[in-house]
């Protein structure tokens, strides 16, 4: 008996003839976090169509041309604002944003904040790679502190973003982060956010060597992912590691797991208290 | 003939009988985000939509958020509106253009204010007619209504969701403060009494369905986002299946499409009111509230012997031009007042083309065009 492998699992979810070769660089991460992506939604048993990938712009939001559900390309830092439409619109429907650092943390910074607070059921991936993509090389608010962007020539003098604290500060109910290179822990978080209710927030960080590394010391993908290898620690270690040894380390794991009900139960549940009371003659 | 139904009649706000058009034509999604004077717009839908079976409000963070959640809303299927005024306006027409290219149907009601800038806040200006039409990139058509009294701003939210919904594309009303902050009565027609259009689904099976596909209405049939009709939607430039292109061919295609989908049926689309307009020698072109004053003032005229008419506008774009070039056959003067700087006077002289004399009447001070100042004019000849 075979065994199915990951590939195969892969090219039933892929849109065939339609838009391939793929626009991405070779080495790049985003495809390996499509990967991990399909692969989770297949774990976890969805139908294709009850799955909408909702993109925003950039090299990560090109990543929802290629996938075999239902796929929305928005504008630049809006997927979430689209996303909340969709699954309020709809709360069978598992709604997946799919965002850049830029995309998320800059132009749709307000967006992420407030999906958290709303708590929409909305399952929020951020692929960052520290940079601007698509545009050429410019900073983000991921980038950095000190490195080198097409806009930092001198050096980033920005500190760089916390992503996962800012979900965690702004309400989101689950909030992970891994890595392309820890593969298969990246998959396991990203299959727990797609299944949890409320606003869940998996950050994927994702090397780009085109834009990021070839100016920042890291020559080659392989550069690029020794570099995740060695700066990623899981969450547990992070925690038991001295003050001084955690510099420059970034912990991976799950840094919130609440479980309250997302924005769309609590506004059908409302809708059917008034429409149980109008049945009963009240106002 | 069967009985008509007595209407009911109730006393309203310009802002209430926009809410009040909008349930009637099946408007089940609100996104939004407050600003006067459009507000009560937002607030009495917050109050009314949550008692409805599928009723959906939601109050976003910003306007540029309150776009993308009514496009997402209505991409699933659902009838959806915002509302909004001056500002407000100028940070939806980056997801406005989206609409457009996506082809998704949608209501956006912007209550006019004085600009620019956060500018005159709760006066009344026509001071968005060009932003309506041009405020996002690109080349697009886009269809904008308007309304110059209560009743109307209920009829026209009506005939604003059934455009929307026809052609599947943004449709803006355009109200200024004085028509949406007036009360009258007004009368809510009964069911069967308008008529109300939804955009048409796909019937074919899914793996036949072209998303973009050309069709004899140029309109494409649009199906509910996870209804078994999987694909692409992108503000990108794209083929007939819904993936980007760059194509010349492809490119062109669209862009031919989308216009002509809109072109095709300029009969349908614009509406306006032709008062007295038969013989008149000297014709007012107005909307919004100012059609009023103007309509006083060609009654006054009238009454002194000058064969006056009124055009009023209910569709500013595509601007009416065939109903005007009617009246260019035989008046030698329009008059154009509107409360702006002269917004539209743009389009009637484009239209005109040197054949009557173009007068103007302009206020940008916060205050209404009177019925006396429009008369004045109109007495000039
Ligand atoms: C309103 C707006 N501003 C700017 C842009 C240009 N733009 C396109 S992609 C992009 C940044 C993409 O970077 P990121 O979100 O980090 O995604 P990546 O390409 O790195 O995956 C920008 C600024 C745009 N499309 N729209
Ligand atoms: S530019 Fe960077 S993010 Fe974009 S495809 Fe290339 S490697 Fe990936």
């Amino acid at each position: 008996m075979s065994k199915i492998t990951g590939n195969e699992i892969i090219h039933q979810y892929l849109r065939h003839n339609k838009k391939f070769p793929h626009v991405l660089c070779a080495g790049c991460g985003h495809g390996i976090v499509l990967g991990t992506l399909i692969r989770s939604i297949h774990s976890l048993g969805i139908p294709k169509d009850d799955v909408v990938v909702v993109a925003g712009i950039g090299c990560s939001g090109r990543l929802a041309v290629y996938v075999d559900f239902n796929t929305v390309h928005t504008t630049h830092g809006r997927a979430l604002s689209f996303a909340t439409g969709i699954k309020i619109s709809n709360p069978k429907l598992n709604v997946i944003a799919l965002m850049g650092d830029g995309d998320a943390l800059s132009i749709g910074g307000n967006h992420l904040i407030h999906a958290a607070r709303r708590n929409i059921g909305v399952t929020a991936l951020i692929l960052n790679n520290n940079i601007y993509g698509m545009t050429g090389g410019q900073s983000s608010p991921a980038t950095p502190e000190g490195s080198t962007t097409m806009t930092n020539p001198y050096g980033q003098l920005d500190s760089s973003f916390d992503t996962v604290e800012l979900a965690r500060g702004a309400g989101a109910n689950y909030v992970a982060r891994g890595t392309v290179f820890h593969v298969n822990r990246l998959e396991k978080i990203m299959t727990e956010a797609i299944g949890r209710p409320g606003f869940s927030l998996v950050e994927a960080i994702t090397p780009c060597h085109t834009q990021f590394g070839r100016k920042n010391k890291y020559k080659s993908p392989v550069d690029m992912y020794n570099w995740l290898k060695s700066t990623a620690v899981p969450l547990e270690r992070y925690n038991e590691m001295p003050e001084d040894k955690r510099r420059d380390r970034m912990p991976i794991g799950v840094f919130v797991d609440r479980d309250r009900p997302g924005f769309e139960e609590r506004y059908y549940a409302m809708q059917q208290n008034f429409l149980k009371q109008a049945a009963k003659g009240g106002k | 003939m069967p009985r008509r139904k007595k209407r009911t009649e109730i006393f309203a706000l310009g802002n209430e009988a926009v809410v009040e058009g909008a349930l009637l034509a099946g408007c089940t999604f609100y996104g939004g985000y407050p600003i006067t004077p459009s507000s009560e717009i937002m607030e009495i839908m917050a109050s009314r939509l949550p008692k409805l079976e599928n009723g959906v409000f939601i109050q976003m963070e910003d306007e540029i958020a309150s776009m993308g959640a009514v496009i997402g809303a209505s991409l699933s299927g659902r009838k959806a509106m915002t509302a909004t005024s001056g500002p407000g306006f100028s940070l939806m027409q980056e997801n406005l253009g989206y609409a457009v290219m996506a082809e998704t149907p949608m209501v956006l009601v912007n209550v006019m204010r004085g600009g620019p800038s956060t500018g005159l806040p709760t006066s009344p200006a026509q001071g968005d007619v060009q932003q309506a039409r041009w405020g996002t990139h690109g080349d697009h058509p886009i269809i904008v209504l308007s309304a110059s009294n209560v009743q109307e701003c209920l009829d026209m939210t009506i005939t604003a969701f059934n455009m929307a919904e026809k052609y599947r594309t943004p449709v803006i009303l355009l109200l200024d403060e004085v028509t949406s902050h007036t009360r009258e009565k007004i009368e809510i027609p009964n069911e069967g009494e308008f008529e109300v259009f939804s955009r048409t689904v796909p019937s074919m099976p899914p793996e036949w369905y072209k998303p973009y596909e050309e069709t004899v209405r140029g309109v494409p049939p649009m199906p509910p986002i996870g209804s078994g009709y999987r694909f692409h939607v992108t503000g990108l430039t794209h083929d007939r299946n819904g993936f980007p292109t760059q194509r010349p061919e492809e490119v062109v295609e669209l862009m031919d499409r989308i216009h002509r989908k809109i072109d095709q049926f300029f009969y349908d689309i614009q509406l306006v009111d032709e008062i007295m307009t038969d013989d008149c020698e000297v014709c007012v072109i107005a909307y919004g509230s100012v059609a009023r004053s103007a309509e006083l003032a060609v009654q006054q005229a009238r009454g002194n012997g000058v064969k006056a008419g009124l055009l009023k506008l209910k569709t500013l774009f595509p601007y009416p031009r065939r109903h005007t070039e009617k009246i260019l056959a035989h008046a030698r003067t329009l008059v154009v007042p509107e409360m702006n700087m002269g917004q539209m006077s743009r389009e009637v002289k484009r239209v005109n083309m040197g054949h009557a004399s173009v007068r103007t009447i302009n206020r940008v001070d916060g205050q209404i065009v009177t019925p006396s100042e429009i008369l004045k004019v109109i007495m000039q000849g």
